[in-house]
């Protein structure tokens, strides 16, 4: 067993989640590739959601891509910093909107 | 003023100043252990074992190693303390031999090609032997460096020379972190300078094309939404037009394999490099029609096999000996270094190749 849950080397293994479900993994990466593709979005506006996606996930092997994909289309630390934060900013909104919630319960019960 | 980033190989008397070191860094560890294939092994999958050289198209010149400039990823390890210079007799030979081959394209490099002291008369004697395309490898600060190169942009128009500048990126703090403090502004003031002449206008036949290497450890992204991005940037922030940009990938050698090394990024480097292969672009790989000459006047493949002190495959090894019939069809030198000339749409010193 290796000695921590997350080890760097394992995201080069991801193509081998096709060897136990081939059918599954191929329709999974070719979709996968779809969606990263010039479109109505440019690829490079489509990293920065998926850098800003990888943190609110918080998966430390799409950080690690999509922090190389960011630089290999030449996106600013800057920029990457302002992705982020839009993904913690829906994160903390989505905590606090909740507050709304508790209000209610607060005003019905005690209101 | 611009601030060297830092000192060459040689002059830090680095272990990898030593080519037989590089070589053996880029075949043992994860190429011996099979981990990764070698590049041999990998371009026989598809039978393009060996590389075969066409008839030669361009003739790559190194003119010298000095530089003003001592960038951090530099693959000549090029910088003021390199005292290698071409003479003018091997020049001479060079001319000779550019009237009889069937070269279009003469490429001049270094170092800093200007900071040669025969190199004007070089440029004057070369542009009239009438060759389609010659190209002088300018680093732009070399043309605010010093009174006695301001009028370079003038020298170069009157010669018809196509300038090729090496551009990291369109902010300052990534430039300057590749090539030194005060590098972006010294490379601005000279395209705009090289503008002001007529370089790099849309309808000028005076070319101007900028080269953009990855400032660290990871592969450059797609040429034409790297060249739209610069364009774009460049001229909402300065008003500077460029012709082409050629997006190029950082070999592992010299102090770019010294940077992958001392950062602990050399093996997922050589990953994305193999996992990036294209047997498409070993098809147009520059090796195969271009000869890189360096300074003292011996013959190589590429530039980069000259910086690795890998000499061509062939009887005639000096300029002074060239023989088209002894050249054309030897089998092309390669290392593990050479998957960065294969990796996605390919790498050249005029771009993507696939």
């Amino acid at each position: 067993m290796s000695k921590t849950y997350y080890d760097p080397a394992d995201l080069r293994k991801f193509g081998k989640i096709t060897e136990w479900s081939e059918e599954l993994g191929n329709k999974f990466f070719e979709y996968y590739g779809k969606v990263f593709e010039e479109g109505a979005l440019s690829a490079r506006e489509k990293s920065l959601i998926a850098l800003a996606v990888a943190h609110t996930e918080q998966c430390p092997y799409c950080i690690d891509a999509y922090t190389k994909d960011g630089l290999q289309r030449g996106v600013t630390k800057e920029e990457m910093m302002e992705a982020i934060h839009v993904g913690a900013a829906i994160k903390s909104g989505a905590t606090l909107v909740h507050g709304v919630q508790m209000m209610n319960k607060v005003n019905k019960l005690d209101g | 003023m611009t601030k060297l980033k830092t000192q060459s190989l040689k002059k830090r008397q680095s272990d990898l100043a030593n080519t037989n070191k590089q070589l053996e860094i880029l075949s043992n560890g994860i190429f011996a252990n099979g981990e990764l294939p070698t590049f041999k092994d990998k371009i026989a999958e598809t039978n393009q074992f060996p590389l075969k050289a066409k008839p030669l198209e361009i003739l790559q010149i190194n003119v010298g190693y000095m530089c003003n400039q001592v960038c951090e990823h530099c693959h000549v390890d090029a910088g003021p303390d390199r005292k290698e210079i071409m003479t003018r007799e091997t020049m001479q030979q060079i001319l000779d031999v550019v009237k009889t081959t069937g070269a279009h394209t003469l490429d001049l490099t270094g170092g800093a090609p200007e900071m040669n002291p025969n190199f004007r008369w070089f440029v004057e004697e070369a542009s009239q032997i009438g060759v389609k395309d010659f190209i002088v490898r300018s680093n732009l600060t070399i043309i605010r460096a010093n009174k006695k190169y301001y009028d370079l942009p003038e020298f170069f128009k009157k010669h018809n020379i196509h300038v090729v500048s090496s551009m990291p990126h369109w902010t300052r703090g990534k430039t300057d972190k590749q090539r030194g403090e005060g590098v972006f502004d010294m490379s601005i003031k000279a395209l705009q300078e090289l503008n002001a002449v007529g370089y790099g206008m849309p309808d000028s036949n005076l070319k101007l094309d900028l080269v953009y290497n990855p400032s660290g450890a990871f592969l450059p992204g797609d040429q034409a939404s790297m060249e739209k991005d610069f364009k774009k940037a460049l001229m909402e922030d300065f008003g500077i037009q460029f012709h082409n940009l050629f997006a190029i990938t950082n070999l592992p050698i010299s102090r770019f394999l010294d940077y992958l090394i001392a950062s602990e990024n050399y093996e997922d480097y050589m990953y994305s490099l193999v996992e990036a292969y294209n047997p498409m672009a070993v098809e147009n790989v520059m090796c195969t029609n271009t000869l890189s000459v360096s300074w003292d006047g011996y013959l190589f493949d590429c530039d980069f096999n000259q910086m690795l002190d890998l000499p061509v495959n062939s009887k005639s090894k000096h300029i002074s000996e060239y023989k088209t019939e002894l050249l054309e069809g030897r089998n092309i030198v390669i290392s593990q270094h050479c998957y960065g000339c294969t990796a996605g749409a390919g790498s050249s010193c005029q771009g993507t190749v696939a």
